[in-house]
């Protein structure tokens, strides 16, 4: 294949910094001694990280946001793989709709599903709880998990799940050790994703969180609304470190392209 | 009564009839073929042996029991999958031994079993590694040895060949054949290869459109076919005066149907003739022995005897 | 069968999805006053004052027109940068690829965080490089305007617009470029005739879930808009959370998401219809 010509290079170079700028920008203005936002910042200091251990709340977001992203994530894989299977496996009437009907938080704007949930848990005295934000978190992820738990599925040979029939298997047998091993990579890389989603939603969570129930994007947008100081750029900043070592990790393990494009697609 | 039978056997999906009141005895040890292009109906058949397909209508018995009402766990038949359908994420000893797991057998047991099987298709030192790590061939033996350590009532190919280059196919198709007259047990093949059917079977059933043409032995079905069908799947065929003759019963000689070389193509061991003719384009095939042969736009006579 | 192994996941939507957006249709045709609060009432009071009010209609125009162009400003800068990432060698492309797709996986609060930074009043620092380069004669607003959503939503959404071009040049046979280079036509050409028209389906897709998440983005635009400058979703949360009069809000976000699913709807008709005989 032909090369990138210089025109081209300049141009890419551009558009990584103009991707990469804000990030950047906020790591390295989490570093300033200052009690105000300056930049460029003069010196260096970790004045507004050792901060963050005076603000509770922040932390308490923070493993709250890590507990919610694996329970909701979890609940998602589980819910997904029998789902995943009866689409991949059966023609049924409505087929084509249920999957519709599972596929639409991403189609239905999350402020929608805001205000929906914070209607529906308010009547039933859900509000404000962490097992509406479970609930609700479950809803938003599931269409990720699902859409890589029935790429599996589909991808499965059946006649392998036969050939386990075909040696006296039974049913139970057959799911245990035969399709749930050769579907895991499916459900763990559905698992991450819908935990990337989890954490880092914003705008449906802010309606169903209330104080103590807070996750932390939650925290620094409401932390934001109020006042723009060094001390969330601190948190960003780790929030950012934890993200590019879950990017790391994760394209070590799976391959980023492929998690995110959702089908196998390595270079030619 | 036979080993297995089949009293028409039906199976249709919605107006679509797969196969159609097909019926056929298989004697204890017996080696018989489904023959037929894709869509015949051939694999359908052998599904509903398995079991992973209900049939329509009909009946299914082995050894005078109703299979029909076995559920396909339990039926005991040895299958071989076109994708041969081994488990990935277990080692070659671990796929052959799980059919033992099922039936409960103890471990030393099963071990022995399993050893043995696998020195059976000549794979003994491979039971450690998984089947990515396999050739295709190799593949191939494991998915045969899995099905063939239950020791099978019945054991069912279905296309297992196929996957695998033309030279290799021609010696699995010997070594399935002597591995079959070994454990001697009774084994139904699926394809569409009417050159493996032949090679391998005590009888073929060849089929079209859901029914059998002609069930029979191998040479008698070539030599007498029943339908043009039939004449036509199983090798080249030319219909001179509305007779079916083979291309290579037909020899060059100095009088007979006249006719010119329109084209000739060296095949190594034989040569393929087309020769315009007053009835039409026949072709003939000779045997290179290494003399010269009539050349493209030569004057020709054909001969053949009566068969 | 089928239907059992999907009834945990069906029972899930029913209770936690149709039924709360039931409640939220119906929800738009209660009244609500400072003091009473909600009354569960039939009326059309909420949607004749949105429809009545010049307010809503500028809010939706102001909502729209800013997807419309963070859409078109992502097609135009990602389609090229998703080209050119497809023409790198091995380690670089998988490397940039991390780093243009990377941002996904960073909260949108912490990456809209960076452009307040970046924009910082009239001596921020956005301003003063454009200024220095010459682009601009005198520091522009970034801050509370839609020029400074539409930058921030740009870079918030152009992850989507780049995986979405780079999946439908994947599926572009590398030889096809060279084909035409042999059939004579110039660099120019192969881009226009060629990669294109291939291209288009990705930008296209692209094109539709940027809008659809630009229409509906909600922490960016708070952010970069501050408390005056409101989109529908940052309208709809003001009556939520700080109004109080949720049937009013109700009816935004009814309206915001039905125009979404027409337009979204409307636009994957359009684009199937197109390409289908083609990519099908």
């Amino acid at each position: 294949m032909s090369k990138n010509g210089p025109i081209a290079l300049a141009y890419h170079a551009l558009f990584v910094i103009f991707m990469l700028a804000p990030i950047v920008v906020v790591c390295w203005v989490a570093f300033t001694p200052e009690g105000f936002l300056s930049f460029p910042i003069q010196h260096w200091s970790l004045r507004w990280f050792k901060a963050l251990a005076f603000y509770p709340e922040f932390v308490a977001a923070f493993w709250r946001s890590l507990w919610l992203g694996a329970l909701s994530s979890a609940l998602a894989v589980t819910v997904s793989v029998p789902a995943a299977l009866a689409i991949a496996r059966y023609r049924f009437r409505g087929r084509e709709a249920m999957t519709a009907l599972f596929m639409s938080p991403l189609m239905i704007p999350n402020i929608v599903l805001g205000i929906a949930f914070l209607r529906f848990f308010t009547e039933i005295g859900l509000s404000g709880t962490f097992i509406g934000l479970v609930l609700s978190h479950i809803v938003i992820v599931l269409p990720f998990a699902l859409r890589l738990t029935l790429a599996s599925a589909i991808g499965l040979d059946r006649a392998i799940e036969h050939a386990a029939v075909s040696l006296g298997a039974s049913e139970w047998t057959v799911l245990k050790r035969v399709t749930l091993p050769l579907i895991v990579p499916g459900l763990a890389s559905g698992w991450a994703l819908a935990f990337i989603n989890s954490f880092d939603e914003v705008t449906m969570t802010v309606f169903v969180a209330a104080p103590g129930t807070e996750t932390l994007p939650v925290r620094m947008f409401l932390y934001i609304q109020d006042n723009i100081d060094p001390l969330v750029t601190s948190v960003s900043a780790c929030v950012i470190a934890v993200a590019v070592a879950a990017l790391v990790a994760l394209d070590r393990a799976y391959g980023l392209e492929r998690l995110l494009v959702g089908r196998g697609s390595h270079g030619r | 009564m036979a080993f297995l039978a089949l009293d028409n056997l039906t199976k249709s999906f919605g107006s679509h009839i797969a196969v159609d009141r097909l019926t056929l005895g298989v004697e204890k040890g017996e080696f018989v073929s489904l023959l037929g292009p894709s869509g015949c109906g051939k694999t359908t058949t052998l599904q509903m042996i398995a079991g992973f397909v209900e049939p329509s209508a009909g009946a299914i018995t082995l050894e005078g029991r109703n299979l029909r009402a076995v559920k396909p766990a339990k039926r005991g038949l040895g299958i071989v999958f076109q994708s041969y359908a081994l488990f990935p994420h277990m080692t070659v000893a671990e796929n052959v031994s799980f059919g033992l797991e099922m039936q409960g057998i103890a471990a030393a047991e099963r071990a022995r079993r399993v050893g043995e099987t696998l020195d059976l298709v000549g794979l003994g030192e491979f039971a450690g590694r998984f089947p990515r790590q396999l050739s295709g061939g190799q593949q191939q033996r494991v998915a045969l040895a899995r099905a063939l350590v239950i020791r099978p009532q019945i054991l069912l190919l279905d296309e297992p060949l196929s996957n695998l280059d033309a030279k290799l196919r021609e010696e699995m198709q010997i070594e399935l054949r002597q591995i079959q007259r070994t454990v001697g047990t009774t084994t139904i093949l699926v394809t569409h290869d009417q050159g493996e059917a032949m090679a391998l079977s005590d009888r073929i059933v060849v089929m079209n459109h859901g029914r059998a043409e002609q069930i029979g032995p191998p040479h008698e079905a070539y030599e007498r076919p029943a339908t043009a069908f039939v004449a036509g799947f199983l090798g080249k065929t030319n219909l001179v005066n509305g007779a079916s003759v083979r291309p290579e019963r037909i020899s060059f000689a100095a009088s007979g149907l006249a006719g010119t070389v329109k084209t000739r193509i060296f095949q190594g061991n034989h040569w393929l003739y087309q020769v315009d003719t007053a009835d039409g384009l026949v072709t003939v095939i000779r045997q290179n022995t290494g003399e010269a042969m009539p050349e493209e736009g030569a004057a020709v006579h054909l001969a053949w005897g009566a068969s | 069968m089928a239907y059992l192994l999907s009834l945990p996941a069906l029972l899930l939507f029913a209770g936690v999805v149709v039924i709360p957006l039931a409640m939220t249709v119906i929800l738009t045709f209660h009244d609500w006053g400072q003091y009473k609060g909600i009354e569960p009432v039939f009326i059309l009071k909420n949607w004749r004052e949105v429809f009545g009010d010049p307010y809503y209609g500028e809010m939706f125009g102001r909502t729209f027109r800013i997807a419309l162009i963070v859409t078109v400003l992502a097609a135009l800068f990602g389609a090229p940068e998703a080209y050119i990432l497809n023409r790198m060698k091995s380690p670089w492309r998988g490397i940039f690829l991390l780093v243009v797709l990377g941002p996904l996986l960073i909260s949108v609060v912490a990456r809209t965080l960076g452009w307040a930074l970046l924009f910082g009043g009239n001596s921020g620092l956005v301003n003063k490089v454009l200024l220095s380069l010459g682009v601009i004669s005198g520091a522009i607003p970034f801050m509370f305007t839609e020029t400074g959503m539409v930058v921030a939503l740009v870079h918030v959404l152009m992850p989507y617009m780049v995986l979405s071009v780079w999946a439908a040049l994947q599926r572009l046979d590398p030889q096809i470029e060279n084909a035409a280079v042999a059939l004579g036509a110039g660099p120019l050409t192969v881009l226009r005739r060629i990669v294109l028209p291939q291209a288009m389906p990705g930008i296209l897709s692209g094109g539709v879930i940027v809008f659809a998440l630009a229409a509906s983005a909600f922490a960016t635009p708070a952010i970069i808009g501050g408390r005056r400058l409101k989109v529908a979703s940052t309208l709809v949360y003001d009556e939520f959370l700080n109004t109080l009069n949720w049937p009013l809000g109700a009816v935004v976000a009814v309206l915001l998401l039905a125009a979404l699913a027409m337009i979204v709807i409307g636009a994957n008709r359009l684009v199937e219809r197109r390409y289908a005989q083609v990519f099908g």
